[in-house]
């Protein structure tokens, strides 16, 4: 549905957006991550066709952005960071404006209007003006006008941005709900957003792409072995000695110490399970299983990792990350 | 078309949703007034001496009272229509709608017409209040219609220019300000650029003269509808509106 391809934008001699390629498949949310400043905005606006490449190109729903700007535009919604609202318009005169500029068809409109605000709760706002509105509702009225010409391709630049943590969970919601019948490139640098709502994550860093996966598969990629956390009541006995003669793992570190218990991380070899043979050497001995847990490497981690200079993606670089 | 009509409507609103289309229609009709009453008066006078004289003398309403009318009307426009194109591209820009504009199905072209057909409504609403004053003298006087008429065509038509250039000024930046005094600066400068014609070289006087969109509008207050000015005003017109054509796609580049 969307396809970038070796995608290059410079400013004069500053190079935001550096060969950068990705596809999205149709009815997919894809999530575009990383720090300010890092080329998302830009690679939108490429998207959208609201400044051309300079070398490279994308292609919409099958439309080149720069060659057939007006075929590409007519199936791409675009929702940018500031919402883009009149604000001595009001909503209503707003929402009705868009629906002629993206081509809805006139005895459409109003019912087309109407349904948009329905959608996405700024009905009871109709008569309010634009420029009185809180953020929440800014933003869901930019959300009525991305949507209105109900296109295949939704790109949303950081629609959560400034809103309450109430609004966040309504806005997430919402947009979960569009997948499916629209393809959806959506961005942010707020790491839970993605793992929340996004199949699929491209992670962006000065411009370059860093790392184009699924949130899971990222997790796991990036470790060169399974971490597990155990909590054992070992009535003071060495629990460690007992879980380092478990076959396949590969090392024991206690975490912490809390009374009787005793918290430990044990790694063992990639790809292999090792949590019954860890649960059974414990509960054999009589000792108290009190926690068992996968360790994973969270999204803020990899983010970090991958987005620190010269950070190698080794596994020891992996470990320092996770302590 | 519909979306030229589109963009136009809502400029047009824009207009009136804040003060900016009232105060300066309301502006423009004070100013007007004022030199409407000074100039009527001063006929007035004229006819009753002329009248004094033997044989009646011969007072010309359209050369003596409309035309000094006109002519007035083009300097209140300079100062006035700075005010009407100085947020037309820059408070967009400013705003952010831009975005919305520039990621809709709309060509350039599209919006830029749609921009100018909006000012010039405005502006033509302006010239409309000047109606009520030509009724009162169509009421009192006998003036010769088609002399006016074509005084109000020329007055369009420097308006029109006016708005392209203003236009394209208002493409360059993101300050309204900015883009307001520029405007008022250049405008000025086309009505007083052929001020030195009188003492300047045969070839500097015509340039000179030439270049004046006010010089131009001359001959339309006489009553006059000549293809040279009539070409002049639609050159310049479209010249600012391929400027600005281009002024949009090059901050598009640079993004």
């Amino acid at each position: 549905m969307i396809e970038v391809q070796h995608l290059t934008k410079r400013y004069g001699s500053v190079t935001a957006v550096d060969d950068v390629s990705f596809t999205v498949e149709r009815g997919e949310i894809l999530g575009f991550l990383g720090p300010n400043g890092a080329g998302k905005t830009t690679t939108m606006r490429v998207l959208t066709g609201y400044m051309p490449p300079t070398d490279g190109k994308a292609l919409v729903a099958g439309y080149d952005v720069f060659e057939q700007p007006i075929e590409a535009k007519k199936r791409t919604g675009y929702l940018p960071e500031t919402p883009p609202l009149y604000p001595d318009m009001t909503v209503l005169e707003y929402l009705t404006f868009v629906s002629k500029i993206k081509g809805v068809a006139r005895p459409e409109r109003r019912a087309r209007v109407d349904e948009m605000m329905r959608k996405t709760h700024i009905a009871d706002m109709a008569h309010r003006h634009c420029g009185k509105l809180s953020k929440g509702y800014r933003q869901r009225v930019g959300l009525a006008q991305a949507l209105m010409h109900n296109p295949d391709v939704l790109i949303l630049d950081e629609p959560t941005a400034g809103l309450d943590p109430k609004q966040i969970i309504e806005t997430r919601q919402l947009i979960k709900n569009l997948a499916g019948d629209h393809t959806i490139i959506l961005s942010t640098h707020i790491l839970p957003e993605v793992s929340q709502t996004c199949q699929r994550v491209v992670i962006i860093n000065r411009g370059k792409v860093v790392a184009v996966d699924t949130p899971e598969n990222l997790t796991s990629r990036l470790r060169g072995s399974e971490t597990m956390y155990l909590q054992v009541d070992a009535g003071g006995a060495d629990a460690a000695t007992v879980l380092q003669r478990v076959t396949g793992v590969t090392r024991v570190v206690v975490s912490d110490t809390r009374a009787t218990a005793v918290g430990y991380e044990v790694d063992s070899e990639a790809g292999r399970d090792v949590r019954r043979e860890l649960a059974a050497a414990v509960v054999g001995r009589g000792w108290g299983l009190l926690e068992m847990r996968p360790m994973r490497m969270s999204l803020e981690e990899i983010f970090l990792h991958v987005t620190t200079e010269e950070a190698p993606a080794t596994p020891a670089a992996a470990e320092e990350v996770v302590q | 078309m519909n979306n030229v009509l589109a963009i136009a409507h809502k400029e047009l609103k824009g207009y009136f949703a804040t003060p900016i289309g009232y105060i300066v229609i309301g502006m423009f009709a004070l100013l007007y007034g004022w030199f409407f009453y000074v100039m009527l008066v001063i006929f007035n006078q004229q006819s009753l001496q002329l009248g004094g004289l033997e044989g009646g003398g011969n007072v010309d309403i359209n050369q003596q009272l409309i035309r000094p009318l006109f002519l007035n009307a083009s300097v209140i426009l300079l100062f006035v229509l700075p005010l009407v194109t100085m947020r037309i591209y820059s408070e967009e820009k400013r705003s952010g709608t831009i975005e919305l504009l520039l990621t809709s199905p709309l060509t350039d072209v599209q919006i830029i017409v749609g921009k100018f057909l909006g000012a010039m409504t405005l502006y033509a609403a302006m010239l409309a209040i000047t109606a009520i004053h030509m009724a009162l003298l169509f009421s009192y006087g006998n003036p010769e219609w088609k002399v006016v008429a074509i005084g109000y065509l020329g007055l369009l038509l420097m308006g029109g220019c006016f708005i392209s250039v203003g236009l394209l000024i208002s493409s360059l930046t993101k300050n309204q300000i900015v883009s307001g005094m520029i405007t008022f600066a250049v405008f000025l400068l086309l009505w007083v650029i052929n001020w030195p014609a009188s003492f300047a070289g045969p070839t500097m006087q015509s340039v000179l003269n030439y270049l004046s969109i006010t010089d131009h509008f001359d001959d339309f207050t006489k009553g006059i509808v000549d293809t040279k000015h009539l070409v002049y005003y639609f050159s310049v017109m479209a010249f600012g509106l391929f400027l600005t054509a281009r002024s949009v796609d090059t901050e598009r580049w640079k993004g």
